[in-house]
């Protein structure tokens, strides 16, 4: 009496429209673009790709968005982390505002944070004379880079860490100092392993999206060949000449090294999961 | 002969994935009532219930409600009430339009429908409720709702998914009287999914004992508890000790069977202290107590008894015994088993010395 | 509880460090393009952003962004009925598609479309003949921005579905509700904030996308400028009071939004308890 599976009769109604809708839309937003990347990658002589994403002028543009973009996500961790703790632990004054302008950097265009940080920062700018004292240059420069990378990248962290700290419950540190643990080394011991994934996710989505940014950036790195020029300002570049085949090899490193990130953030992540939950 | 059943399933069969939820269910329900499905977590209970509603579909068999395969109607016309394990009340709908959904759905005439679920408030004794939404009430108010919302429709079948498994224990006590009571006044034919024997046995009329997607005895509660057929039912129901070779006890040395292993309750154990009399001191054993605990109107003792632990029990107002203590035991039945079905033995003590007296 | 009063110093030290970072590198780029927007006085400032150009690139901005937010809604609600409502092969598949936009720059998202719709691609005679052109004009720019704010709704309804579970839509259906009543009546009421929380996000990414959009703008002044590119356009052009002015029109909206979002964000919380 071996009959076939019947067919699961789905209780709640839509699910034929809805998923129709999702996937239409989805191909035509998502999906279809993204094969004609692979299609035109298909397209392309291996040894002119190596060619391209070997050049020096590419190589050089890796190093400075690498670098800057490192330093801006490790400035980011840092600061993050003691806003994220700041808003969590203590109460003051103006603590609400405090929280809601940690988004300025998704609110405000990145346009318009690239032209005002880049005229602040000029020789003539208010903070690029207080700098030019020193001997500091700020816009066009690496410096500058940095400085735009940093301001996008701020949410990140905070958003990433406060939630997960706000969990964490204050009783452990309370038994840490039951056990006459310093405060310092209950927070290096105790409250950091808790929160260090969501640290992790913070800085690695940080990193990606400093990776790709561009419209901050482009007004103040001055955009020197091998001084201050970021990758996808070179993508860019090989556009505006119609030489899509330089331009994809170059985008397709650059997604590889985004894939890469999110990858190695995702196996961390599961690695310091097992040792929170315990599950093996 | 054959009996006319208001529900039924023939041969149903479900899996989800590798994992087979139902084994060829077969049973039959008399229209009116009450039948509770018992089972551990994962037995395939709310998979019936669920397959039943519609909500799950069977991979093969049938369901017959009154008398028709319903396989292929769609849950909304099934005419079945159900309510849900935590109640899924409308939260953004007041308990009143809670209870008046399943009307407009149906286009009942407005007033109707407003007759309707005042008449269901009444009957739940909420009527104060009725503008409230349900995160404003407690939880044995919801249970009630959730059953107020079920039956406003007038099905002819209602399906309560662990009705009570949401409530704390002192509510639960008081809701499954409750339940009964509304049930019986209702009429309608209604089958509970629960994990707690005590709920099944006190609130069913019938029970439907399941355990790894199977159908392992069908019954009155009364019949379930005391004649357990088959291994799994033996050890579900009731606090029971198992025991590898229960002919080592006085009483059972010939009994006749080709089990070996049993059984025992506490209910069927009976412990004096030396010197205390005892009915069938001549066929009692001495044990050793191992562990007293209190346990509100008892005190329950694990007994070692030729090497098997037993639980028994004790009267609060009995004389205290104590750990150590050597006691006399008197086992008057077991319900062995074997690899498919279990036995009722009794002690051939009982026997024996019933019919001295006639 | 959560919060410690005997902090001391370590407290203030912190507080203040946070303060002075958030201050420098936040407030003050913000600021500083309203001072600049009028520091010339509030006359060049309408001069700047009356200017035929500039109202031409507000008008794209806006428009851009509506068609974002339209088309994303709507796949926002259906992408989260389907997947929090059913269970079906290739849901993860599904969610991880929808994400992806999230972490592509957005200038190879710009890319992308170029070498879909471009002159190397295999469409590019079809669309010619039919006279569309979507690169270097007005669909691009719009499916641009699409793709750079595709996921924003969808993620803010679906985890709040996901909680909510799939009881109360089944007991609806159980009643005989039809799709739309379940929605309208049942779902709606649980996402009603969230959703507007991804509109709000939505349409700041929207008008602000800069990266993607000048990518397949063509910068055809008055033509395919969005507010954004008309902003670089003037900025290029060492127009600052004009390349100010425009961006303190963004950088309100960039307030009101931020204000609007904590607000959707609270009532989303206090919604779902």
């Amino acid at each position: 009496m071996k009959q076939n599976k019947r067919k699961q009769r789905r209780v709640i109604p839509g699910f034929g429209l809805s998923l129709g809708v999702t996937i239409t839309i989805l191909s035509l937003i998502v999906i279809i673009p993204l094969c004609s990347l692979v299609i035109f990658t298909a397209q392309l002589s291996p040894a002119e790709f190596l060619k391209t994403v070997t050049s020096a002028r590419v190589l050089a543009s890796y190093k400075v968005s690498f670098t800057t973009a490192l330093t801006a996500s490790l400035i980011n961790a840092v600061m993050g982390l003691i806003i994220a703790w700041v808003l969590v632990r203590y109460d003051f004054p103006g603590k609400r505002i405090m929280d809601g302008m940690i988004e300025i950097p998704f609110a405000l265009p990145t346009a318009v944070a690239g032209i005002s940080l880049t005229h602040m920062t000029v020789d003539s700018g208010w903070v690029g004379q207080l700098f030019g004292r020193f001997g500091i240059e700020i816009a066009y420069t690496r410096i500058g880079i940095t400085v735009a990378l940093v301001f996008i990248g701020i949410p990140f962290v905070v958003r990433s860490v406060q939630p997960v700290l706000e969990k964490v419950d204050p009783q452990y540190e309370e038994a840490a100092s039951m056990l006459g643990a310093e405060k310092s080394y209950t927070f290096f011991r105790v409250i950091l392993p808790e929160i260090l994934p969501s640290l992790i996710a913070g800085f690695t989505m940080a990193f990606a999206r400093c990776l790709g940014e561009y419209g901050s950036v482009v007004f103040i790195a001055g955009n020197m060949p091998f001084e201050t020029e970021i990758t996808p300002l070179l993508i860019m570049s090989q556009l505006q000449e119609y030489d899509y085949a330089s331009a994809t090899s170059i985008a397709l490193v650059m997604l590889a090294a985004a894939f890469l990130i999110l990858f190695v953030n995702a196996v961390l992540q599961s690695r310091s999961s097992k040792i929170v939950s315990g599950i093996e | 002969m054959e009996k006319k059943y208001y529900v039924e399933m023939r041969g149903v069969n479900k899996s989800f994935g590798s994992f087979q939820a139902s084994k060829d269910i077969h049973f039959g329900i008399e229209k009116g009532k009450l039948i509770g499905l018992l089972g551990p977590s994962g037995s395939g209970k709310t998979t019936i219930l669920r397959m039943l509603a519609g909500l799950e579909t069977e991979d093969s068999g049938d369901i017959l409600i009154d008398g028709n395969i319903v396989n292929h109607i769609p849950a909304s016309k099934r005419g079945i009430g159900f309510v849900f394990q935590n109640y899924a009340l409308f939260r953004y709908l007041t308990v009143y339009e809670n209870i008046a959904f399943g009307l407009r759905v149906q286009k009942w005439p407005k007033a109707k429908i407003k007759a309707r679920a005042e008449e269901m408030l009444q009957l739940v004794g909420l009527e104060e409720t009725a503008k409230r939404y349900p995160n404003q009430l407690s939880g044995g108010q919801r249970q009630r709702i959730a059953f107020a919302r079920a039956l406003a429709p007038e099905p002819q079948l209602l399906l309560l998914d662990e009705p009570f498994a949401a409530v704390d224990a002192k509510v639960r006590q008081e809701l499954r009287s409750w339940l009964r009571e509304m049930i019986t006044r209702v009429g309608v034919t209604s089958i509970f999914v629960t994990h707690d024997q005590d709920e099944a046995i006190e609130v069913a009329d019938e029970i439907i004992v399941t355990n790894q997607g199977r159908i392992e005895q069908i019954g009155s509660p009364k019949e379930i508890y005391r004649n357990p057929q088959t291994p799994f039912v033996a050890q579900f129901i009731g606090q029971s000790a198992e025991v590898d070779n229960f002919r080592q006890f006085t009483g059972f040395t010939n009994a006749e069977s080709n089990a070996e292993r049993a059984i025992v309750r506490p209910e069927y154990i009976t412990v004096a202290k030396q010197g205390e009399f005892l009915k069938y001191s001549l066929d009692a054993e001495e044990g050793v107590v191992e562990q007293t605990a209190f346990r509100g109107n008892e005190i329950e003792l694990k007994i070692r008894l030729k090497g098997n632990l037993l639980t028994a029990r004790r009267l609060l107002d009995d004389a205290p015994v104590e750990v150590g203590e050597h006691v006399r035991v008197f086992i008057s039945r077991v319900y062995a088993f074997d690899e498919q079905k279990a036995y009722v033995i009794e002690n051939a003590a009982l026997n024996t010395q019933e019919s001295l007296v006639i | 509880m959560k919060t410690q009063n005997k902090g001391g110093a370590v407290k203030w030290l912190l507080v203040a460090v946070s303060a002075f970072f958030l201050i420098v590198m936040l407030i003050l780029p913000l600021v500083y393009v309203l001072i600049t927007a009028f520091r010339e006085g509030i006359q060049p400032f309408l001069a700047a952003v009356t200017d035929p150009y500039a109202l031409k690139s507000i008008q794209l901005t806006l428009e851009a962004t509506v068609f974002a937010v339209i088309i994303n809604t709507i796949f926002g609600l259906f992408a989260a009925w389907s997947i929090t409502k059913f269970q079906f092969r290739g849901k993860k598949v599904i969610s991880t598609l929808i994400d992806l936009p999230l972490t592509v720059s957005p200038i190879i998202a710009g890319l992308i479309y170029v070498l879909t719709f471009g002159r190397q691609s295999f469409l590019y005679p079809y669309l010619k003949a039919a006279g569309i052109s979507i690169i270097y004009a007005v669909p691009g720019i719009v499916l641009a921005t699409i793709f750079v704010t595709f996921p924003f709704i969808s993620r803010e309804i679906i985890p709040v579905l996901t909680a909510a579970g799939t009881d109360e839509e089944e007991a609806a259906a159980l009643m005989g509700a039809n799709g739309w009543t379940i929605f309208r009546r049942v779902t709606f009421p649980h996402i009603k904030w969230a959703l507007l929380y991804g509109i709000v996000l939505c349409t700041a990414r929207a008008m602000g996308e800069f990266g993607a959009v000048s990518v397949l703008s063509g910068h055809l002044r008055g033509k395919t400028n969005t507010m954004p590119l008309y902003i670089e356009l003037l900025y290029q052009g060492y127009d600052f009071t004009g390349a100010f002015a425009m961006s303190a029109i963004l950088v309100v909206m960039a307030v009101c939004i931020l204000i609007l979002r904590n607000v959707f964000e609270y009532r989303g919380k206090k919604n779902e308890e």
